[in-house]
């Protein structure tokens, strides 16, 4: 039900797209309004979001401590996982960014014959970073479309891309490898029985998207060839803001930039977020030196306590029996 | 009231992980026998001007909740968005990977999928959607998001209480979230309906009036220390004069009460009062700063606050210049993460150094407050006991990470330090099962009452099956730790999974080695059993 709504609704998507293109003839809205309707849309609401959270404190060093940390000098801290100073922390949050270093620890947990063993599970962390790395190449590599004379670094990134020299257009290994990372995450979410239980469709739905992202864009590169001239015109259009329609672009592309659109409207609403999220993560971006510099609390406020004067006066005939010291006799 | 807890090991070591057909949301929380605790007394909640004080059971179908339970629980998540970043951070980001479910040991130990520390978060993250969030409000089901019904208040109480905020999702999570922060405010949202468990709200109750957990009055508190003189007089020959509530001692030592009160957590206090005597250390102990545990820290921040501000308090009263903390691991994520941001700053204290060796503590230049094990070990470092380890040869000696003080802290290597000075036989338990991947207790914040041992027991599995393969392996019988919960609840988590493994403190172990100035050929331990040298002598 989750499964099959999301995947509904990118099929709809594509139909729309399709169908506005093909038959309604709306080059213009697919093509030049809703593109820019949805890059408002993502970077407005990645920025509100983002400034939402920086709105709440942070009241209390609370990282999560995963090694040793500053203590005595002949004790080795662990500088990373515990660090106590500000270039420790950018290690750490290094990382975990570029690198998955907490999804790289996972292990799986099994019961055999009342022993638990705890084995080796790195797949989740290699699609992931397969499937991050590879969209964020993929991402650079579209600037060719952007500018009209393509950069060296750009070109750089192709070379490496495709030095396989497979097939002509060649190909590029990090779109098998984003199809292929998307696919291994979408089949985990069906075959793992937890993984499955708490999977929503807010979690099947990204994944849909972006495989119809990649799977349109490989239609376009290896197959279905669309006007490739043409398509660098109308996006040089768009970010020049002097947009044109060019003819004959093919319906695919249109259903490629629609896609995409989706995905940078459904970004700022959505767990993708997490992308912008895991900077802020109190848990692993802070210093674990609460004993060293005190952390203040914006909001800290005075309590009602229990006072020794109450206490003492509650017990003072029986301190003074124990010979415990009172204040007042 | 109820039956006995009788399930045998084998019975309970059977696990099915199995998810159930049917989806999380139409699956309300079944309050199984022995898997929570009794509702708070009426007269606890009020000892300390808490919400809707009354007698009331979980059990029960009528929760006696305010009229308008779910205004009061729906602000209360409003406020606490406002008030942590943590918390509204981790409603939002979490992509239900998955890295998370099989790292809690309540899942692992029992099965239930609302165990997964992402499925918790999930259960009150989905009435954050349905009341927070445009995509919720609009989408409903299909966007996670559901209503806030008395069956899911009562389903976020059953599996916020099956928590025990030990933070080891966190440390495999790829965004950090933190399920130990997300509990923590559910709990506060279950504190201003009323919705706390006795076993929490009695120590809490206790702890504010009468300065600890257990409820110890002061009288007490002098009369359990002079048992442990006693017995430290049988085995050493030495008398040990301890001051309580001195002023102008040079340190304030506090610890949890736990360790005056229940064996084995006695022994180490015995070994704290030995190695201070034998140092000649001038401090004190106080009967109204006489818990260094804060149970609070399992209802509110605003309560665990109101329990901690007494430490320094008495610091300040007493006039010392610093102070050393015993033994705890709960206790040492509150002196770590909150104490001095609470009640600091402690300018009327001192930069602890330690009169023994002179060395300064830089890394609690701030709290001044210090860890015993820090401190012991630099007294070994520098050579200033004398120790015989074969004292303890009769133990093979395993060592637990405590939860609070591996994930909220981070201090593992001094504690081992020290354990190498003071016995000769040390095995690690599998690296999976210790440090930063340490598996709790299965008592923690506040789970270590007697009616909920199902629960327990399964929470716990994770590390005895640990301690069952050092034992296995290595004919280890004694199982050291820095914690006064675990000190109580591995003992009985021992006795049911790994029967013939003890447990002791880090400090038992210190006093047994300890070679004392003007003691008496020991024949003893400080379980008055006999060392192992004397008996192969004769």
């Amino acid at each position: 039900m989750r499964i099959l709504f999301s995947f509904f609704a990118v099929i709809a998507l594509v139909l729309s797209a399709y169908a506005g293109v093909k038959i309604a003839n709306l080059q213009f809205l697919f093509g030049v309004v809703i593109p820019y309707i949805a890059i408002a849309i993502f970077i407005l609401g990645f920025i509100y979001r983002v400034l939402k959270w920086g709105s709440s404190p942070v009241p209390f060093r609370i990282p999560t401590t995963c090694g040793q940390q500053k203590s005595l000098p002949w004790i080795k801290q662990n500088r990373i996982e515990n660090p106590s100073s500000i270039s420790g922390v950018i290690i750490r949050m290094a990382l975990e960014v570029l690198l998955f270093r907490s999804l790289f620890r996972n292990l799986k947990t099994q019961l055999k014959e009342g022993k638990l063993v705890y084995g080796e599970a790195k797949w989740l962390w290699l699609a992931g970073l397969a499937f991050h790395w590879s969209f964020l190449i993929i991402f650079v590599r579209h600037f060719r479309l952007f500018l009209q004379n393509t950069p060296s670094f750009i070109k750089m990134i192709e070379g490496l891309d495709s030095f396989l020299q497979l097939g002509v257009p060649v190909l590029y290994m990090t779109d098998v490898v984003l199809l292929g990372s998307v696919t291994y995450l979408f089949l985990r979410r069906v075959f793992i029985p937890q993984v499955n239980y708490i999977s929503l469709a807010a979690d099947y739905f990204p994944l849909f998207l972006i495989l119809g992202i990649g799977t349109s864009g490989v239609l376009m590169r290896y197959f279905y060839k669309v006007h490739i001239v043409s398509v660098k015109e109308l996006v040089i259009g768009l970010a020049s803001l002097h947009p044109v329609i060019p003819q004959g672009i093919g319906v695919l592309f249109y259903i490629h930039l629609f896609l995409i659109s989706t995905l940078l409207v459904y970004f700022p609403l959505s767990k993708l977020m997490h992308m912008g999220g895991v900077f802020l993560s109190p848990t692993r971006n802070m210093v674990n030196n609460s004993r060293m510099v005190r952390h203040i609390n914006p909001w800290n406020y005075p309590v009602h306590v229990h006072t020794y004067e109450e206490y003492e006066n509650n017990f003072r005939g029986k301190m003074k029996k124990a010979g415990i010291p009172v204040e007042k006799e | 009231m109820a039956k006995k807890f009788t399930a045998k090991p084998d019975e309970l070591s059977k696990v099915d992980y199995k998810p159930p057909k049917k989806g999380w949301m139409d699956t309300p929380a079944e309050f199984k026998e022995h898997t929570f605790c009794w509702g708070a007394k009426g007269k606890n909640l009020d000892a300390v001007n808490f919400p809707n004080a009354r007698d009331w059971s979980p059990a029960e179908e009528d929760w006696k909740l305010p009229e308008n339970w779910q205004e009061i629980f729906l602000e209360g998540i409003r406020e606490r968005l406002g008030k942590y970043r943590s918390f509204k951070l981790f409603m939002d980001i979490c992509v239900r990977c998955g890295a998370c479910a099989d790292k809690c040991h309540f899942f692992i130990g029992g099965g239930d999928p609302k165990n997964m520390p992402v499925l918790r978060a999930e259960l009150l993250r989905s009435i954050y959607r349905k009341y927070f969030t445009a995509s919720g409000k609009m989408l409903g089901k299909i966007a996670g998001a559901r209503e806030l019904t008395l069956d899911v208040l009562k389903e976020i109480w059953y599996y916020y209480y099956q928590c025990t905020e030990c933070r080891r999702c966190s440390v495999f999570c790829p965004y950090g979230i933190d399920q130990a922060e997300i509990t923590m405010v559910g709990r506060e949202l279950t504190n201003l309906l009323g919705l706390n468990t006795d076993w929490i709200a009695g120590p809490v109750a206790n702890c504010y009036i009468k300065g600890n957990h257990i409820g110890l009055e002061p009288h007490t508190i002098t009369n359990s220390v002079e048992f442990f003189l006693d017995d430290i007089e049988t085995i050493t020959g030495i008398r040990i004069k301890p001051t309580f509530n001195r002023k102008g001692a040079e340190i304030l030592f506090v610890t949890p009460s736990g360790d005056l009160f229940a064996d084995p957590g006695t022994y180490t206090a015995m070994g704290y009062l030995m190695l201070f005597h034998e140092l000649g250390l001038d401090y004190t102990w106080s009967t109204y700063a006489s818990e260094g545990g804060n149970f609070g820290l399992f209802t509110s921040n605003e309560m665990a606050k109101r329990l901690n501000t007494k430490i320094y308090a008495e610091a300040k009263r007493l006039g010392v210049k610093w102070i050393i903390g015993g033994e705890c691991g709960h206790m040492w994520r509150v002196i770590n993460q909150y104490m001095d941001t609470w009640n600091g700053p402690a300018d009327f204290l001192e930069e602890p150094v330690s009169p023994i060796t002179g060395t300064k503590f830089e890394n609690a230049k701030s709290t001044k407050m210090v860890h015993i094990a820090e401190f012991t070990a630099d007294l070994i470092k520098n050579g200033k006991l004398k120790l015989d380890p074969s004292r303890n040869d009769r133990l093979k000696v395993t060592w637990h990470d405590s939860c609070n003080t591996a994930r909220g802290m981070g201090i593992l290597d001094e504690p081992r330090y020290v354990l190498r000075n003071v016995c000769n036989h040390f095995y690690e338990m599998p690296e999976d099962t210790i440090r930063e991947k340490t598996f709790c207790c299965g008592s923690g914040a506040g789970l270590n009452a007697s009616e909920n041992m199902d629960l327990r027991m399964r929470g716990g599995f994770p590390r005895a099956n640990a301690v069952k393969y050092v034992r296995d392996n290595y004919g280890v019988n004694m199982l050291a730790n820095i914690c006064a919960i675990d000190r109580v609840a591995l003992k009985t988590l021992m006795e049911y999974w790994v029967p013939d493994v003890m447990v002791t403190g880090l400090h038992e172990l210190v006093g047994n080695a300890l070679v004392m100035t003007g003691e008496k050929k020991r024949t003893q331990d400080l379980r008055l059993e006999p060392l192992p040298e004397k008996e192969a002598k004769e």
